[in-house]
């Protein structure tokens, strides 16, 4: 993608407020999203990164504030509609079709690029089998595309753990999303199929999809995002480039505490293993 | 090839009347069909959308008396100055008639139940059920009530001017069911083997991830609700212009039992489960009549449907298909052993 469709706001989260009974999630969040990018939203455990992307994609209604995808608001939408603005997300707990093969599973998530109406199958017409084709070699591509390409005829709850992921990511793809939203893709993978997850985030960006990526493992999102959103408590606490993230004192304090702010600052100077043990004393 | 084999199984079953010689036979298979008719609409929401509609009788029934009021007449009386008077009309419009109200009350128990699911929509569909068995037995003037309304005319097929047909002998029932059913297996095997299909299926397996990549499940459970309340609306008129008389306990919790049962014996979501267990359970009565008492045959049914439950939890027709499977892959897995009986044979 061009340069410099990537100044462009495409989605913009504007003073979010999530309350659930008396207890505040999400406390006025304003960040944006640019075309084109790898945001990576991160933040200690029960920060509100999965509220917050519960609330964009329509599954819970925010108690205020705005958010908005390409100017058009998402307030009062419903899962779907918001899909069909192009918003995909993938769930935090693995989140397959279990009892249909993954062949089955993408075609599932194709629904969307399918534009036959009910009535119209019903009485056989010939462009409901010829879609029916073109969808069959568009669910094998994108099941290629995540190179779960020779798995097609097993069952979504037959696969291993980390090819479910793989499946999940590939039905939101059939989605056709212009934003995907990942959460936490890579837990439960293991190194190996992490780096090939982060290969796969290379190819998912040159097709020009915006991805919103909450991750824990801070290799892959240092690795694969242009820019970091850190969420503490319900606010954000900084925006910037991975490398400024990593410098940043109240990340730092956020997730390892105020005694270790000044270490920590050093810590270009301190040495792997003792890192190591401040983190499990924290 | 597949094709060459449907149509010739078809054609096998439109040519049993002509040898089978035996009224009484030829009967059972027709009531075996309208059930098996009701039974595959009722596959579409059980097997596909994954919601029980406990009170799919309701949808059979109101097929069932619109029909019969519509070909017979009726008046009403609205005030004490005024009756509307309904003059009778064609036996097939009528049974249009069955198939759009009943599609109609569909349509509105799936909106109604827009948000509920599992057990919400069992008890929406169980009371719809039961309000309209209670206005059947109760609001007389139009229903008759458990008096029954009787003298139903048959289908009737004409050709205005040349020839008329009317359906009093039991063949050009059978090929009507038959007819019928062939229709129905075909809409609902295009829909379950279509993105609609995809979509209901989507809702049944995993409803937060249908709707994350766009599938409206509403508009796919109304649209379940609608085409199988029609099917089953369709059975209800063709049962009431076969028997001609229908009365309130049409509506009984039994029926809608026995099409769960067919449902769930012959497999849930699969096309052919239906058909099986509407076979099994439509024709194993009168096979049993012959040498069991009505208490023991009900015995012997809660037997099968035990057994078959425990050893075959997914339905006769999964089972039968996964076997079938392995037995193909069976020959290979062996080959690659290099069992020598298998090269020797």
């Amino acid at each position: 993608m061009p340069a410099k469709t990537i100044q462009q706001e495409a989605l913009t989260v504007d003073s979010l407020e999530v309350h659930f009974g008396g207890l505040l999630a999400i406390n006025s969040m304003t960040f944006d999203v640019r075309a084109g990018e790898v945001l990576g939203l991160i933040g200690p455990n029960g920060a509100g990164k999965t509220t917050a992307f519960n609330a964009i994609t329509g599954y819970i209604r925010p108690s205020s504030g705005h958010i908005a995808y390409r100017g058009a608001s998402l307030a009062g939408l419903s899962p779907n509609e918001v899909a069909d603005l192009g918003v995909v997300r993938t769930f935090q707990k693995t989140s397959v079709f279990g009892g249909q093969s993954a062949f089955d599973n993408v075609l599932m998530g194709l629904h969307r690029r399918q534009t036959r109406k009910a009535l119209h199958i019903i009485f056989g017409l010939p462009s409901v089998a010829a879609e029916e084709r073109e969808m069959r070699d568009t669910a094998r591509e994108v099941l290629d595309f995540v190179g779960l390409g020779p798995r097609a005829d097993e069952l979504g709850s037959a696969l291993p753990y980390g090819e479910q992921r793989l499946l999940e990511v590939a039905v939101a793809l059939a989605a056709r999303p212009s934003l995907l939203l990942l959460d936490e893709p890579v837990s439960g993978m293991n190194p190996s199929e992490t780096a090939s997850f982060m290969q796969i985030m290379g190819e998912i960006r040159k097709l020009g999809i915006t991805v919103l990526l909450v991750e824990h493992d801070m290799k892959m999102v240092m690795g694969v995002s242009d820019r970091v959103v850190v969420l503490n408590n319900g606010s954000i606490i900084a925006d910037g480039s991975p490398g400024e993230i990593q410098k940043n004192p109240d990340v730092i304090r956020a997730y390892l505490g105020e005694r270790y702010k000044k270490k920590a600052q050093m810590r270009s100077t301190a040495r792997v293993g003792a890192k190591g043990k401040k983190r499990a004393q924290g | 090839m597949n094709r060459f084999l449907e149509v010739s199984v078809v054609l096998f079953l439109a040519s049993i009347p002509f040898w089978l010689g035996n009224l009484y036979y030829l009967h059972i298979l027709i009531t075996t069909g309208i059930f098996i008719i009701a039974a595959m609409s009722l596959n579409l929401l059980l097997g596909y959308t994954g919601q029980l509609s406990l009170g799919h009788v309701a949808f059979f029934g109101i097929g069932s008396y619109t029909s019969a009021l519509v070909s017979l007449g009726f008046d009403l009386e609205l005030t004490e100055s005024y009756t509307f008077v309904f003059e009778p009309k064609p036996v097939w419009f009528a049974f249009l008639c069955g198939i759009v109200l009943a599609a109609i009350s569909g349509w509105l128990i799936g909106r109604i139940s827009f948000k509920v699911r599992g057990a919400y929509f069992v008890i929406v569909s169980i009371s719809f059920a039961e309000v309209v068995r209670l206005v059947s037995l109760n609001w007389i003037d139009l229903t008759e009530g458990p008096m029954a309304l009787n003298n139903i005319q048959p289908f009737t097929f004409a050709i205005p001017g040349l020839w008329e047909l009317t359906f009093f002998k039991k063949e050009p029932n059978y090929w009507l069911v038959l007819g019928l059913c062939v229709v129905c297996f075909v809409i609902i095997r295009r829909l379950v083997q279509s993105r609609a299909g995809r979509a209901m299926i989507a809702l049944r397996e995993n409803e937060p991830l249908a709707t994350s990549i766009g599938v409206d499940v509403t508009k796919y459970l109304v649209l379940a609700t609608i085409l199988s309340a029609g099917m089953a609306g369709a059975a209800g008129g063709l049962y009431t212009h076969y028997v001609r008389i229908v009365d309130p306990d049409i509506f009984l919790f039994i029926y809608t039992v026995t099409m769960v049962i067919m449902v769930v014996t012959g497999g849930k979501g699969t096309l052919a489960g239906p058909v099986v267990g509407g076979l099994i359970f439509g024709i194993l009565p009168e096979v049993l009549r012959a040498f069991a008492s009505p208490e023991v045959q009900w015995i012997i049914y809660g037997i099968l449907m035990i057994l078959i439950v425990y050893f075959l939890p997914e339905g006769i027709v999964p089972a039968v298909t996964q076997w079938w499977q392995r037995r193909a892959r069976g020959p290979e897995g062996s080959m690659s052993q290099g069992s020598a009986p298998g090269a020797a044979s």
